[in-house]
């Protein structure tokens, strides 16, 4: 409905014709679309997470079976938040509650990857099932990549030494009124939603430009079935892109409706998400280069993995 | 009364910490002031997602970058 609003205001309202015509339609249709959706999911997410916080997951997860540990711990992943500076206090809180160093890799990987913008992004613009492919998707590479981790006994490679809790630790619990969680929600939302929308716009802005004037041609080259390494080059490129998430996945849209495969668009957003180099450096403090190269080897590996797998079935 | 505000140098704890000392300065009250960046010392207070505010030894905020409303509330529901 709103495609046909749209594109009726662009061009008997205004009266543009031809190329200009499309590309003003689509920023248009694909900026609302695209804000609607954001602030949707955004104050979704963030009103579930006035009850879960990072403290309560790690009371959750303490003295947990690893199988449990494993999935609950990617579960989580999805609606807690996490910024790369709480990495550390993070890493090592887990470790204190004895949690599991694989339990806690499989939440360092599905915490960022499963983000409330990256998500909304995807269903604005893929719709609702890509969007569920991809937290599927990314639950597995947070379970399966935590658990590998695990197995690799890699505890000596942690450079701090951490004095464990025995006792249970107490979930805190906020009590908070309904109308107060919907107030912290929205406050959130809004902080949220300033700090992406310019980017937001650009994407969509320079997707609007490469939708209606860049040929297909040179897209599916690059990036289409022709090309047996597009995975791995979309997820070396994701790789440096950590902040851009939002502004990133506009552009992917317009790459795929010209012929990118959806399997190395999803391993892209993926990379972009999970893999961040910023994150690695914090982690460097507490980490040795050995588990960080393994840590990026084997979610890098398992996106790559997915993608080709994608882009087999589809 | 005694306020410290937990971070290990983000952005958001930076925002925080400009958070509370304008709070303090509103508030007119006579508080000890500390901005903890040790790592092992946010560890103790079981803190795991920075900025957590801390007021006289109590954690009452964890991950958020509070208003300056919000933490004169605190500041107000821990007496003194």
């Amino acid at each position: 409905m709103w495609y046909e609003l749209s594109e009726t205001f662009v061009r008997n309202t205004l009266g543009f014709e031809g190329k200009i015509a499309d590309v003003l339609h689509f920023f248009l249709y694909d900026t609302v679309k695209i804000c609607f959706l954001l602030v949707t999911i955004i104050f979704t997410v963030s009103f579930l997470r006035t009850w879960i916080n990072t403290e309560y997951v790690r009371a959750h997860l303490q003295g947990k079976s690893a199988l449990y540990g494993h999935m609950a711990a990617a579960g989580f992943g999805i609606i807690t938040p996490f910024c790369s500076c709480s990495a550390i206090p993070l890493f090592l809180g887990f470790l204190q509650a004895r949690i599991p160093l694989g339990v806690t890799f499989s939440y360092l990987i599905s915490a960022p990857m499963n983000n409330e913008i990256a998500i909304a992004m995807l269903f604005g613009i893929f719709g609702w099932k890509i969007a569920m492919l991809y937290i599927l998707f990314g639950l597995t590479v947070a379970i399966l990549g935590g658990w590998l981790i695990g197995r690799l006994s890699m505890e000596g490679e942690v450079l701090m030494r951490v004095q464990p809790i025995s006792e249970r630790l107490e979930a805190p619990m906020t009590r908070l009124r309904v109308q107060q969680r919907v107030k912290e929600a929205w406050h959130y939302t809004e902080d949220i939603f300033k700090k992406i929308y310019m980017y937001v716009m650009i994407g969509v802005g320079v997707g609007a430009w490469i939708h209606g004037y860049v040929p297909t041609d040179t897209i599916v080259q690059y990036t289409g079935a022709g090309n047996p390494f597009a995975v791995i080059v979309a997820v070396l490129m994701g790789i440096p892109m950590y902040s851009n998430a939002a502004g990133v996945m506009p552009l992917v849209e317009v790459l795929t409706s010209k012929g990118m495969l959806l399997g190395t668009a999803l391993s892209f957003m993926m990379a972009v998400t999970a893999l961040s180099l910023p994150e690695a450096l914090i982690l460097k403090k507490i980490l040795s280069l050995k588990l960080i190269a393994l840590f990026f080897s084997i979610v890098g590996s398992g996106i790559i993995v997915i993608g080709y797998l994608f882009n087999a079935i589809l | 009364m005694t306020i410290e505000v937990l971070g290990t140098g983000c952005k958001k704890c930076f925002e925080l910490e400009a958070v509370v000392k304008t709070a303090i300065a509103r508030s007119g009250k006579f508080v000890q002031f500390e901005k903890v960046d040790d790592l092992m010392r946010i560890m103790e207070y079981q803190v795991l997602s920075t900025p957590g505010l801390v007021i006289d030894g109590k954690v009452v905020s964890t991950g958020k970058v509070l208003s300056v409303d919000e933490v004169m509330a605190f500041m107000n529901a821990s007496g003194a």
